[in-house]
């Protein structure tokens, strides 16, 4: 039995509760409910990414930490139930595939995320490298989970859970990108929310509903 | 000093646009803004002309043979897109289509949009590429829904989400590179992304690693060079917003992401060594020109023909880079030039056509050259270009990848033939009676500018006729360096 230090079965278990949320997300049709599974993932996170800069004393860790805290458990959450509220969206319709399907669909990625991470992980010398597959799952599973909504809003959530997926596998496979790097990354992604809130308003004026399939008239037609 | 000037002018242009708001010089302001970045531009090539590469700030910045001409042709364009739209816009507020805030708005985010595609072409590091790239994504993403219509809302909503999640591969991929790097170039990893010191090292990256990484990247910044089948975005988003960001979106956008490509591509096979990520891009490429001829022929909507026209040529030159080696990648570069130019120039006079017709369906425009000679000609004359025809500078760069291609990849000469002659059939057929023939335009409000899309047409006939030394120099440098085969 290989010792593993406490922080870092800490850091492996956040690394577990990443994953378990992002199946919760796949098959949560209130979409309140995803807000609150989406910050509780950011949450998570940010927890990682501080156990990782204490143990590792890399300080920049500490502010990309900070960074993930204030936007993704903070900022966005109440930006998205703000949006939530005033447009009055709270459900999804039935997603394109039935949850079991969706589940074993998942189940399926994991497998192969874990397949595509062996290379990653055989090479890197950090500490949490066990996770860089976890990483890659959250990314591809948040990834179906767009693929598979109808909603704006659930989509718009599966594309911040790929986001934290991508911190999560940068931190894990080189304990995150550089500074310049990262606060230019949450730049855009702050900047993209506040461009959709605007455009959510857009589509809601002119079709009065959420609804993507009021947006499928753009189409090759045979 | 040149750079500072550079990328600040559309950065002030920005706040001060936003700012003003719509007065009545705004639109004078945006190109006075827009002549400013280029006149920098300008500075800066004639010091690489006299000096040769510039690093500065600490290496974050750069200019080499590959980027200078880009920079220079994206800040020309902007110029002359700028003028262009000046007149354009104020006929579409006099048709009713705009309101004073929306111009507010259009102004600010295309000062914006030049910015992100200019920090996207100097900078040094990969990191900061990412991020100007998806910067990109974002300031154009307001400007394709101007209109509020409902199809314009759909073409935005298509264009985020798909080039959101393209580019999200492509950060995955940013991140495996960096990777690879941090385990050779070490340190504090602030130099581990800056691309001069990759390509110093790039055959000690590791090969599994960088392998994985190109294809992240490819398919996420081939999705905003609209390589098929990651095109969807593309033709809704051209048609649906301001004909001046069509001709931004074609013109510079979609070279701005293939350089991105090309970046990358350079590291990976230094790494490899092996022909992979060439096979890639010759197979996207492919793809993308076969797919975009056919479906040339079922657009009833002018603009989406010229979208289309754009995935077409952007997979000839995503082919020629894959193909590689001195000759191919010199004519994707001047490829890269005339097409830029010449789409442009075609979106100019098609933005001021479909004004007169009242409608951007080919059936309902008719007889342009009757009442105003200018816009039908630039229309004719954009469209012999864009199929190829001598002596337009598109022309000589075909001619020179299918050469090559007979060469290098004869099997694919044929393919590339029968795309060419289909798209050609296609483009002419619809241009011909929408130039000549009975007319039903009227006239516009104000008069429209229409030196832009002669001169763009003149530089491209010298380039079919002649390409200056110094610019063949940078093509032929930045060809070696991009190397391949």
């Amino acid at each position: 039995m290989v010792h593993i230090p406490l922080l870092l079965q800490l850091v492996n278990a956040c690394a577990a509760g990443l994953l378990l949320l992002s199946f919760a997300m796949l098959s949560q049709r209130r979409v309140v409910t995803l807000v609150y599974l989406l910050a509780t993932q950011g949450a998570l996170l940010c927890l990682a990414t501080f156990l990782l800069a204490w143990r590792t004393n890399q300080h920049h860790l500490y502010i990309s930490a900070a960074l993930t805290l204030s936007l993704k458990v903070l900022f966005l959450p109440w930006l998205l139930h703000r949006l939530i509220r005033r447009l009055g969206v709270y459900w999804d319709t039935e997603p394109l595939l039935n949850s079991s399907v969706t589940m074993l669909l998942g189940l399926l990625i994991v497998v192969f995320a874990f397949g595509l991470a062996q290379p990653i992980a055989a090479l890197s010398s950090t500490a949490a490298r066990s996770t860089i597959g976890i990483a890659i799952a959250v990314i591809l599973l948040a990834f179906m989970m767009m693929i598979t909504r109808r909603k704006a809003m659930s989509q718009v959530i599966g594309f911040l859970s790929m986001e934290n997926g991508l911190f999560f596998g940068a931190m894990s496979a080189t304990y995150g990108m550089p500074l310049v790097v990262e606060l230019g990354v949450a730049l855009d992604v702050l900047v993209a929310m506040l461009v959709l809130g605007v455009f959510f308003f857009q589509i809601r004026e002119q079709f009065d509903s959420l609804d993507l399939h009021h947006l499928e008239s753009l189409k090759e037609k045979p | 000093m040149e750079f500072l000037l550079l990328l600040g002018t559309p950065v002030a242009g920005a706040l001060v646009l936003g700012w003003l708001g719509a007065r009545r010089f705004a639109p004078e302001l945006n190109a006075l803004f827009s002549l400013v970045t280029f006149a920098a531009a300008c500075a800066l090539t004639a010091r690489v002309v006299a000096h040769g590469k510039v690093l500065v700030a600490h290496e974050q910045f750069f200019i080499d043979p590959f980027n200078v001409f880009l920079v220079t042709l994206t800040a020309f364009v902007g110029l002359t897109t700028a003028l262009f739209s000046r007149p354009y816009m104020r006929v579409e507020m006099t048709h009713g289509r705009l309101s004073p805030g929306r111009l507010r708005l259009y102004h600010a985010m295309y000062q914006l949009f030049t910015f992100t595609m200019l920090l996207a072409l100097t900078t040094n590091n990969i990191g900061l590429l990412w991020v100007a790239m998806e910067g990109a994504t974002l300031s154009t993403v307001l400007l394709v829904t101007l209109y509020r219509t409902p199809a314009s809302l759909e073409a935005g909503w298509k264009y985020f989400i798909l080039c959101g999640v393209g580019i999200a591969q492509a950060l995955f991929g940013t991140i495996l590179i960096y990777f690879a790097a941090e385990k050779v170039v070490g340190g504090e990893g602030v130099t581990a992304l800056l691309w001069t010191h990759l390509d110093a090292v790039k055959t000690l990256l590791e090969p599994r690693v960088m392998s994985i990484a190109f294809v992240f990247l490819l398919v996420g910044y081939g999705t905003k060079v609209g390589l098929a089948p990651l095109h969807n975005w593309l033709p809704d988003a051209h048609a649906e917003g301001p004909t001046p960001i069509s001709a931004v979106l074609s013109g510079l956008l979609l070279n701005v992401a293939l350089y991105a490509v090309m970046r990358c591509k350079v590291l990976v096979e230094g790494s490899l060594g092996t022909q992979l990520p060439s096979n890639m891009l010759m197979g996207f490429g492919l793809v993308s020109v076969v797919l975009a001829s056919f479906f040339l022929w079922r657009q009833r909507d002018i603009k989406r023909l010229f979208a289309y026209s754009s995935v077409e040529h952007m997979g000839i030159i995503t082919f020629a880079f894959g193909m590689g080696g001195p000759v191919a990648n010199f004519a994707a570069l001047l490829h890269m030039t005339v097409h830029s130019l010449t789409k442009s120039a075609i979106f100019f006079t098609v933005g001021h056509a479909a004004q007169k017709a009242g409608s951007q369906l080919m059936d309902q425009i008719r007889g342009l050259i009757t009442l105003s000679p200018t816009i039908g000609w630039g229309l004719m004359l954009g469209s012999l270009a864009i199929i190829g025809m001598p002596p337009f500078g598109v022309f000589a760069a075909e001619f020179l990848i299918l050469t090559t291609a007979m060469k290098q990849q004869p099997w694919a000469t044929p393919i590339l033939l029968l795309a060419l002659g289909v798209a050609f059939a296609a483009v002419f057929g619809r241009v011909q009676p929408m130039v000549f023939g009975e007319t039903t335009a009227k006239r516009l409000p104000h008069p429209p500018a229409l030196l832009p899309v002669f001169v763009h047409l003149a530089i491209v006939l010298m380039l079919g006729l002649y390409v200056p030394p110094y610019l063949a120099d940078w093509y032929r440098q930045a060809a070696i360096m991009i190397g391949g085969h």
